[in-house]
C-alpha cells in the first residue's frame, strides 16, 4: 500500500503531462486552423447568431409577414436545419423503441419527425411580428460537450417573456441542437408520450404512417398560404 | 375546504372507473380525456369564437384589459413570492402593484415592466411545490383545464387570493371574469393553433407539456434536469454505411452532410386537393 503510492503519483504526473501536451497540441492546432468558424463557434454565440438572423429575416421579409409559409420553410431549412441533430432528437423521443426499429425505419422516422418539426417551427416563426430576444448568460464549463443555452422571447404586448432554451452537443463539425424547450416544456419529453402512444397502437410503422399523414396535411395547408400571397 | 374535498372525491370516484394507463403521472387518464373533450367542445362552441371576436378590438383595449387583470394577479403573486422566501421578487411584485395601480391608472398601463420590474407568476400551488409538496396526478378540470392534484386541492385558496373575487356586485364580478377568460384565450389563440399542428395526440401533448411547465414554474425556470432514458448520444458524422448494431451511437445519416439539394419539406404547388386543415378534423385520436 505504502510502496505503490509513489508509483501512482508518478503515473498521475504522466497523465497530467500527457494532458498538458494534448491541450498544448490542440491549442496550437486551433490557432493554425482558426478560420474553421463553425467548429470554433461557442454554442451560445451560435444560438445568438441564428436567433438574430432568423428574427431579423422574419421581420423584414415582406412575404413572410404576409403569411407565405413556403418562404418561412425555406428560411428554416437554410439557416436552422444544418445545426440540428435530428437523429438524436428522434432517437430520444422514441426512447426504448428506437433499438427495436430497423435502420430503414429509423431513417424514415427521422425524416418524418424532422419534417414535422420544420413545419411546427415555421409556424411559430410566421407569427413573429416585433418580438425581441433576450440571451441569458450560459452556465457551462469550457470543457463541456453538452450545454444548455437559455434565451427568452420578449412579447411586444408585455406580459410574460417566452422561455426558449436549447440543448446542444459538441460534434467535430460544430455544435448541434438536439433538444429545445419552449415555455418550460422540452420537445423530446413532450413528444415521448405521443410516440409511445402511437407505437403501442400500430408499432413503429404505425408511428411513421401517422407522422407522414400529418406532414401531408401540413404540406397542403402550407401550399395554400404560398398561393395566397 | 368543502369544495376542494368535493372535487377530490369526484376525481377519485371517476378515477376508479379508469383502466390501466401508460403514463405514471396520469392515473385518471380516462376521466381527464373525457374532461379534455368536454373543455374542447365548450372552447369550440363559445370561448374560441369569443376570443376571435375579441381580437378584433383595438390593441390598446386588449392590452388594457390584460394589464388590468395582470395587475390584480401581481398582488397575489407578491404574497406567494414572500411565502416562498423570495423576498426580492416579492418586494418587486409589491412595487409593480403599487406603481401600476397608481401611476398606471388602476392597472390599465403596465409601467412596472417598462421600469424593469419583471412580471412574475406565482400561485399557492407553486408555493406548496416550493415547500416540497409534489404535484401529484394530472387532473383536467372542467372549463379551467389542466391542473394537478396539488393545485386542484388548493384552488379555493387561489380563488380567495384573487382580488377580483372580492368585487361586488356579483354581476360585475362575473362579467369581469368572463372578460378575463376571453382575453387570456385570445392571447393563446396562436399558440393553440400551433399545438394543433404539432401534436399527434393533442391530449397527451398538452398533458406532457403542462406537467413539465408546471414543474418548471415551481422551480422558476431552473428545474433539476433529468437524464434522458436510452440516450444514443450525439450522431457522429459517418459515411453512408448502414450500421445495424443496436444501441449504436453512430447510426446512418450524418445530418451535417445533408446537402441543401432539394428542400426537405416539399410544399406541393398543385394537386393539394383543396382540403382544408381543420383542427377538429385532426382530432380523432382518443
Amino acid at each position: 500500500m505504502g510502496s505503490s503510492k509513489p508509483l501512482q503519483l508518478i503515473q498521475e504526473d504522466m497523465n497530467v503531462f500527457k494532458k498538458l501536451c494534448a491541450v498544448a497540441g490542440f491549442a496550437l492546432a486551433g490557432l493554425a486552423f482558426a478560420p474553421a468558424a463553425s467548429a470554433q463557434e461557442a454554442p451560445d454565440a451560435l444560438i445568438k447568431r441564428l436567433s438574430t438572423e432568423v428574427l431579423e429575416t422574419a421581420k423584414n421579409d415582406k412575404e413572410i409577414q404576409a403569411g407565405n409559409q413556403k418562404r418561412v420553410l425555406e428560411l428554416v431549412e437554410a439557416k436552422i436545419l444544418p445545426h440540428v441533430d435530428f437523429q438524436r432528437m428522434t432517437a430520444l423521443a422514441a426512447g426504448r423503441f428506437w433499438r427495436d426499429a430497423t435502420p430503414e425505419q429509423q431513417k424514415q422516422l427521422v425524416n418524418e419527425f424532422r419534417t414535422l418539426l420544420v413545419y411546427t417551427y415555421s409556424g411559430a416563426i410566421s407569427q413573429i411580428k416585433d418580438q425581441k430576444m433576450d440571451f441569458k448568460p450560459m452556465r457551462a464549463d469550457a470543457a463541456d460537450t453538452e450545454v444548455e443555452v437559455r434565451t427568452q422571447v420578449l412579447q411586444p404586448r408585455g406580459g410574460d417573456p417566452i422561455q426558449l432554451n436549447y440543448r446542444l452537443e459538441k460534434l467535430p463539425s460544430g455544435w448541434k441542437i438536439y433538444d429545445m424547450n419552449v415555455l418550460g416544456a422540452w420537445l423530446v419529453e413532450t413528444y415521448k408520450g405521443n410516440f409511445a402512444g402511437e407505437i403501442s397502437k400500430g408499432g413503429i410503422d404505425g408511428l411513421i404512417k401517422t407522422l407522414s399523414e400529418k406532414n401531408k396535411r401540413l404540406a397542403a395547408s402550407a401550399a395554400k398560404t404560398g398561393k395566397a400571397s | 375546504m368543502g369544495p376542494a374535498i368535493r372535487i377530490m372525491m369526484l376525481v377519485a370516484a371517476l378515477a376508479l372507473s379508469g383502466c390501466a394507463t401508460t403514463h405514471p403521472q396520469d392515473p385518471f387518464e380516462n376521466f381527464n380525456r373525457a374532461m379534455f373533450r368536454f373543455n374542447d367542445a365548450v372552447d369550440q362552441a363559445a370561448v374560441k369564437p369569443a376570443a376571435k371576436a375579441y381580437k378584433k378590438l383595438p390593441d390598446f383595449v386588449q392590452t388594457g384589459v390584460g394589464n388590468f387583470f395582470g395587475n390584480l394577479e401581481d398582488a397575489w403573486t407578491a404574497v406567494n413570492n414572500l411565502l416562498q422566501g423570495k423576498v426580492a421578487d416579492g418586494m418587486s411584485d409589491v412595487m409593480r402593484f403599487a406603481v401600476n395601480t397608481t401611476m398606471g391608472l388602476g392597472g390599465l398601463l403596465d409601467i412596472g415592466t417598462e421600469a424593469g420590474l419583471q412580471k412574475h407568476r406565482e400561485d399557492f400551488g407553486q408555493t406548496l411545490g416550493k415547500w416540497g409538496v409534489k404535484a401529484g396526478p394530472y387532473v383536467v378540470l372542467p372549463i379551467l383545464g389542466s391542473s394537478t392534484m396539488r393545485d386542484t386541492v388548493v384552488l379555493p385558496v387561489d380563488i380567495q387570493g384573487d382580488p377580483w373575487h372580492h368585487v361586488y356586485p356579483v354581476h360585475t364580478r362575473n362579467l369581469g371574469s368572463v372578460l378575463r377568460a376571453v382575453d387570456q384565450r385570445a392571447v393563446l389563440l396562436d399558440a393553440s393553433n400551433l399545438v394543433e399542428e404539432a401534436a399527434l395526440d393533442r391530449y397527451e401533448f398538452v398533458r406532457d407539456a403542462y406537467l413539465q411547465r408546471r414543474q418548471n414554474r415551481v422551480y422558476d425556470g431552473d428545474p433539476p434536469s433529468s437524464a434522458y432514458e436510452f440516450d444514443v448520444g450525439p450522431t457522429a458524422a459517418s459515411s453512408d454505411s448502414v450500421s445495424g448494431s443496436p444501441g449504436a451511437t453512430s447510426v446512418t445519416e450524418a445530418t451535417s452532410s445533408e446537402p441543401a439539394a432539394g428542400a426537405v419539406v416539399k410544399v406541393e404547388q398543385n394537386g393539394a386537393g383543396g382540403t382544408s386543415v381543420n383542427g377538429a378534423a385532426g382530432e380523432t385520436k382518443q
